[in-house]
């Protein structure tokens, strides 16, 4: 087990371009489970390559171990790594597929036939040993690659999107066995994904990439909750943070806490509230104060656990923008298309953010009419 | 249910009446060539006499010809000894050079292969005159070996594009996996990529054999005396005399010869597919 550490790393492919990766420094901690996440093109796969040493970086230090590692090849830096693709040898049987890297990194003989054991018991694979990579279903593959990735004990793995060639059912399922395989065995992981359930629902910590630099690092709670700039706030969370622009600055409120006023603690009497819902908690206990917005409903999609209503604030000092609110199914009022309606925001749940620099500041008062 | 029945039949009766067609237009000259073979000279020369059936008795005295009163079967070890020299030529210069030109030096890498592969196309028949005061100058006329220094000019341009095409279709991932796993790049090359494109270079070893048996204008160019023929020439210089052809003796020569390549055709015959088809699927 190790700590991986980057130094201003940084990855230019071609000269005169903004680069692909821009001065990142970030360290895991022990045993922790990293998640690399952003958009397409965000530079998470080229960092995860250059920590691997299958991208040779532009200037930057890479420490494994607290060693610097700029210089060894990928076999020498101790660690594992699964695919995408899985990168299974297609014309190897499963078994071939674990012993590889034992007997790549000269292993002696005698255990390998003990190692693939353990590995492939470990991930329940050991009925497939005979098999070739393609007779194997897409769970199956993942598994296999990640057996060929523990089987010679590196000291950090490195995923980059494994689970994405999953369909849906099996990526959630996968995705917890992977979590809890990770915790059994404890090995440092950095993980690459696009997708921030995954992110949040696996990471110890998140680390949210866009055009190759470090918007924010932190426990999936921080970087939802106090999403260090307009970035991070509009990347999690679906739909994204709704967004109002004043003259310096940039003020935000989740969908799931812009609500109709009358389903809100305060707002009427306990009572009254309790029957409009079904289920008997209030959507937000007493919050103190509270932002009016009067909301006019364009269209509404039925999710089941939940609805999305999208529409347009009316009146007030943001007419016309674009907002979105997300009512949980327990709430039975009726919504309809070019309907109006007084939803409230929680001031304490609002962010603000300066307009020039994006990132966000401290709460201020704003006239709101 | 009746006309279902009727419809897979008549599609059983059409798909055997065409295979047979195709049976009939392959296997003919192969039948030709034997019933040759044995057919005494005036049955073979008489317009009267049914062509497709023996008139008269059969006979081995074309085959005593041909292996008698010819070199035959030194034309045969000739040109298997140029084939087998050119072919591993072909490959060790071939598999690295199409794996570089594929993987390492990117949109260049590209234009090098299509300019390698234009070489291929310039027609032995231009470059024989040039050729022969290499060969000259090298003191090789009359050696088979001007054939195996002249050969891979044409067998490894279309190696290299070949097989640039099978490396393209490997995954990058495989090779970084492997070099991840503990492999250098070259481990990776050698245990990996050469494994996963043996149709590939069983391709190569097959086309460029046959390349070597077809050719013609260099191994008569090059080559003067009767021991040192490759095959192809041998047979149609010795057995075609003035206006004589020795029928018997050709066809026997050409059956002889065709028929170990079209075995191993038929042999690797998915493989040699897979070896050209590849990349045009996924």
């Amino acid at each position: 087990m190790a700590i991986v550490e980057t130094r201003k790393l940084t990855k230019v492919f071609k000269q005169g371009q903004p680069g692909a990766v821009n001065h990142v420094d970030l360290e895991t901690r022990e045993g922790e489970f990293l998640v690399f996440l952003g958009p397409s093109g965000s530079g998470k796969t080229t960092l995860l390559r250059m920590i691997a040493g299958l991208e040779t970086p532009t200037s930057g230090e890479i420490l494994i171990g607290g060693n610097v590692v700029n210089h060894l090849p990928p076999r020498e830096r101790r660690i594992a790594m699964v695919f995408q693709s899985y990168a299974l040898y297609p014309h190897l049987t499963v078994y071939q597929n674990i012993v590889f890297p034992l007997k790549a990194q000269k292993v002696k003989k005698e255990l390998h036939k003990q190692k693939v054991e353990w590995a492939s018991a470990l991930l329940g694979i050991g009925r497939l040993l005979d098999r070739k990579p393609r007779e194997l279903s897409g769970g199956e593959r993942q598994r296999v690659a990640l057996a060929r990735a523990i089987v010679r004990e590196p000291s950090v793995f490195l995923l980059d999107e494994p689970l994405s060639n999953l369909d849906a059912k099996l990526r959630a399922s996968a995705r917890e066995e992977l979590e809890q395989f990770q915790k059994r065995v404890g090995t440092t992981t950095i993980y690459v994904t696009h997708d921030q359930v995954e992110a949040m629902a696996m990471g110890d910590r998140v680390v949210v990439l866009n055009q190759g630099t470090v918007r924010q690092i932190g426990t999936p709670q921080e970087v939802y909750d106090q999403p260090a700039d307009t970035f991070v706030a509009t990347f999690l969370g679906s739909p994204p943070m709704n967004l109002l622009e004043t003259d310096d600055l940039i003020v935000g409120f989740r969908p799931e806490r812009f609500l109709p006023s009358g389903l809100v603690a305060g707002s009427g009497s306990t009572d009254e509230i309790a029957s409009r819902m079904k289920t008997e908690h209030l959507l937000l206990a007493d919050v103190g104060k509270r932002v009016p917005l009067r909301f006019r409903v364009e269209y509404i999609e039925y999710l089941g656990a939940e609805r999305i209503l999208y529409g347009a604030l009316e009146g007030g000092r943001f007419p016309g923008k674009a907002v979105a609110s997300r009512i949980p199914s327990g709430v039975t009022e009726r919504y309809e298309a070019n309907s109006v309606h007084d939803f409230i925001v929680p001031e304490s749940e609002l962010k603000f953010f300066d307009r020039a620099s994006e990132k966000r500041v401290a709460p201020k008062a704003i006239p709101w009419q | 249910m009746v006309s279902g029945t009727g419809r897979r039949v008549f599609g059983g009766l059409v798909h055997a009446l065409v295979l047979m067609a195709f049976s009939v237009l392959l296997a003919f000259p192969f039948y030709w060539m034997l019933i040759t073979i044995f057919k005494r000279t005036n049955d073979l020369y008489n317009l009267q006499n049914n062509p497709f059936k023996f008139n008269e008795k059969p006979t081995l005295e074309h085959l005593q010809l041909l292996f008698h009163d010819t070199l035959y079967l030194r034309w045969v070890a000739n040109t298997a000894f140029v084939g087998a020299i050119v072919v591993l030529i072909t490959l060790v210069l071939a598999v690295p050079a199409a794996y570089a030109l594929a993987r390492l030096t990117g949109r260049w890498g590209e234009r090098l292969g299509i300019a390698i592969f234009l070489t291929y196309l310039v027609p032995p028949t231009l470059l024989f005159i040039p050729l022969s005061r290499l060969v000259a100058i090298l003191g090789l006329q009359d050696s088979l070996w001007s054939l195996i220094v002249v050969y891979p000019s044409f067998t490894v341009p279309f190696s290299i594009w070949l097989l640039m095409g099978f490396f393209k279709s490997i995954p990058r991932e495989l090779e970084d996996a492997a070099m991840v796993d503990g492999l250098t790049r070259f481990g990776a090359f050698v245990k990996l990529v050469v494994p996963i494109s043996v149709s590939g270079i069983l391709t190569v070893v097959i086309f460029s054999f046959t390349l070597v048996t077809q050719e013609f204008v260099y191994a008569l160019t090059f080559i003067s005396s009767e021991a040192h023929q490759m095959v192809g020439v041998g047979v149609p210089i010795f057995l075609v005399r003035g206006d004589v052809y020795y029928w018997g003796s050709l066809m026997a020569a050409c059956l002889i010869t065709s028929l170990p390549i079209a075995l191993l055709y038929n042999l690797f015959l998915d493989r040699f597919i897979a070896g050209f088809t590849v990349g045009a699927v996924k």
